[in-house]
């Protein structure tokens, strides 16, 4: 992570020193413009942008700021979005609980995988993740509850809390607008804890933090359980609004989908996954006529943002503005 | 006629037929994997996709220019492998001094941009490929088709090759010191990079021909690599990636383990190796070959 992590570490400290009163307004024009949104777009793509940039701010916890890369967050994600459709549609729970179980779910899943996934780094941790979640997706494809390769369709939307009204388009919007603004601030929240700096000590020098005294394993095993809820939450909402959990969520493509929304925004930024996935899912809008292309398109772009803008789109606007900010100082 | 637990003879001998030939797909590959990361210290996620180049190149050499089976045995990987070279010259040597995990996703890219490529142009049903060795040899207690007798001695030979050249021969000593101290390698006049791109090539030949070998024995597809690179992740995790020796041995350890599982309990054949990668993390997390490092 040398190149990216050399700059990330120092993103979020020069952010905080521009003034947190700067973040703040933006992060309020940024929610005055969310609330208002839905009457000049089409909910349904905003709702899947935010659901994935969601998705991809979990992961980016284990990636950007715990310097793990999971290749299996799509078990999560798509666990928790079965555990939901199954017992939204088939036990009769309300939306709130279906992700409550959705959410407890994935993070019971992820402190399991995780007791496992977290005795090997770096390269190996990823090929661990990669191999439990195909294993799990091969648990999804043979599980009777599942519905096999027809997945759990047309889950019912019933009230949210029992009085919300969720079937119109644009009330279900402003609920997952709720539910992402928490998982924001919950990860901006864990980020910036003491809690998120060992996290953060661990990433770039893992011997030395346990020197210090920290147990480096029950860090990483804590931030992979609530990533992996997170990641669920995310997977769970999704059930609400496409109605739908299939195999696709479970798949390694999904995992791969993950990535590149993470590695297109800019990993270890805070604001990174939110722009990839934004962009990512643009994408796939405009092109989902193509088939097969889509695949070369989303290969070209690992290939271009490895190869070239290893920061991310966020990470090389933070690069440049530090650069011109340092300019003016000196 | 003797039964196994209810088992006939016929199947059980079967499936651990079988269990041998995918046996010998994971050594294959996960020999190369191994060797490559030895050196280059980046996991080829795009394995798998050179996998099914090879079985594809086999396929294509047979239908547009006639060209046996025989013949893309031998011409299938180098193909393969060459564009393997040019792709190690061109975008994986600017990422070795960087964490591994660019390698690993530079060559995911890579796997989707050629699984893309040969779905849009071939669709995602598979391709059938003439079996070159039809009929086969009564054994008495199980009927052994030809092919498949020659995939498992072809691979073992490519196999014990391989260790032969990396663990005794000349050439192999300049490869496992350059995979201590390249720097130390360089200094005595070894090209190392031009070794990098040789043996990257050779891993990704050795890919190759295992779809080639693999184009008979199963259908030519897509989506052929994808399915089997995610195990042999697998199975280079519970070999762990020290040793030559031990890559081999648990790839046909596992083949054979798979084929038992689809006679005795079929629902866990696809993740029973999984499984096992779980229990030896949590008893010797690295790997039964490997060393901790």
């Amino acid at each position: 992570m040398s190149a990216s992590t050399s700059s990330s570490s120092r993103a979020p400290a020069g952010a905080a020193s521009g003034g947190s009163s700067v973040l703040t307004v933006m992060g309020l024009a940024a929610i005055a413009v969310l609330l208002v949104a839905p009457f000049g777009v089409y909910p349904v793509f905003l709702m899947k942008v935010m659901c994935f940039a969601l998705f991809a701010c979990a992961f980016n916890l284990m990636l950007g700021y715990t310097g793990l890369l999971s290749f299996g967050h799509a078990m999560f994600f798509g666990g928790s979005a079965y555990i939901t459709a199954h017992t939204i549609k088939v036990m009769g729970f309300s939306p709130e609980l279906g992700i409550l179980a959705g959410v407890a779910f994935a993070a019971a899943l992820g402190f399991v995988v995780g007791i496992i996934a977290i005795r090997r780094q770096g390269i190996y941790f990823a090929m661990v993740t990669l191999a439990l979640a195909q294993m799990f997706f091969f648990f999804c494809l043979q599980a009777p509850f599942t519905g096999g390769e027809d997945g759990l369709q047309s889950v019912p939307r019933r009230p949210l809390f029992g009085f919300i009204d969720i079937t119109n388009d644009v009330h279900l919007y402003y609920v997952v607008l709720a539910i992402f603004v928490i998982g924001f601030l919950v990860i901006y929240r864990t980020i910036h804890s003491p809690f998120g700096q060992v996290l953060k000590a661990i990433r770039e020098n893992e011997p030395r933090a346990i020197s210090l005294g920290y147990r480096a394993n029950q860090y990483k095993l804590l931030a992979f359980v609530l990533s992996a809820g997170l990641a669920g939450l995310a997977g769970s909402t999704k059930v609400l609004v496409f109605q739908l959990a299939s195999l696709t969520d479970v798949a390694w493509q999904m995992s791969g989908e993950v990535i590149l929304m993470t590695l297109v925004g800019g990993m270890g930024t805070i604001l990174g996954p939110v722009v990839g996935a934004a962009v990512i899912v643009t994408m796939q809008n405009y092109l989902a006529g193509l088939g097969e292309w889509v695949l070369v398109i989303q290969g070209v772009i690992f290939v271009a943002a490895v190869s070239l803008f290893r920061r991310g789109i966020v990470g090389e606007v933070l690069a440049i503005a530090k650069y011109y900010g340092s300019r003016k100082a000196g | 006629m003797f039964e196994l637990l209810g088992i006939p003879p016929q199947a059980l001998f079967g499936q651990l037929l079988l269990g041998l030939i995918n046996g010998a797909f994971y050594a294959m590959l996960s020999l190369g994997l191994a060797v490559i990361f030895g050196l280059l210290n980046v996991i080829n996620f795009t394995h798998g996709a050179q996998y099914m180049m090879g079985a594809f190149a086999a396929w294509m050499l047979l239908n547009y220019l006639g060209v046996p089976f025989w013949g893309a045995l031998v011409i299938a990987p180098v193909i393969v492998a060459i564009i393997g070279m040019v792709i190690e010259r061109t975008l994986l040597r600017r990422l070795y001094n960087l964490d591994h995990l660019y390698g690993l996703l530079l060559t995911f890219g890579l796997a989707l941009i050629f699984e893309g490529l040969f779905r849009r142009q071939y669709g995602s049903s598979g391709l059938p490929y003439n079996n070159p060795l039809p009929g086969g040899t009564n054994l008495g207690f199980m009927f052994l088709p030809n092919y498949r007798a020659f995939v498992v001695v072809a691979s073992l030979v490519v196999c014990f090759a391989t260790w032969f050249v990396i663990e005794r021969t000349k050439l192999g000593s300049y490869l496992r010191a350059a995979t201590e101290r390249p720097d130390l390698v360089q200094a005595f006049g070894i090209d190392v990079p031009r070794m990098i791109t040789l043996t990257y090539g050779f891993g990704v030949g050795l890919a190759a021909l295992a779809g080639v070998l693999a184009a008979p024995a199963y259908q030519v597809s897509p989506t052929m690599g994808s399915n089997l690179i995610i195990v042999v992740f697998a199975v280079v995790v519970i070999g762990g990636m020290g040793s030559i020796m031990g890559a081999i041995l648990t790839g046909f350890g596992l083949g054979v383990v798979e084929g038992l599982t689809k006679v005795f309990y079929p629902e866990a054949s696809s993740t029973v190796i999984f499984v096992i990668m779980a229990i030896v993390l949590m008893v010797k997390p690295a790997g039964l070959f490997g060393t901790a490092k």
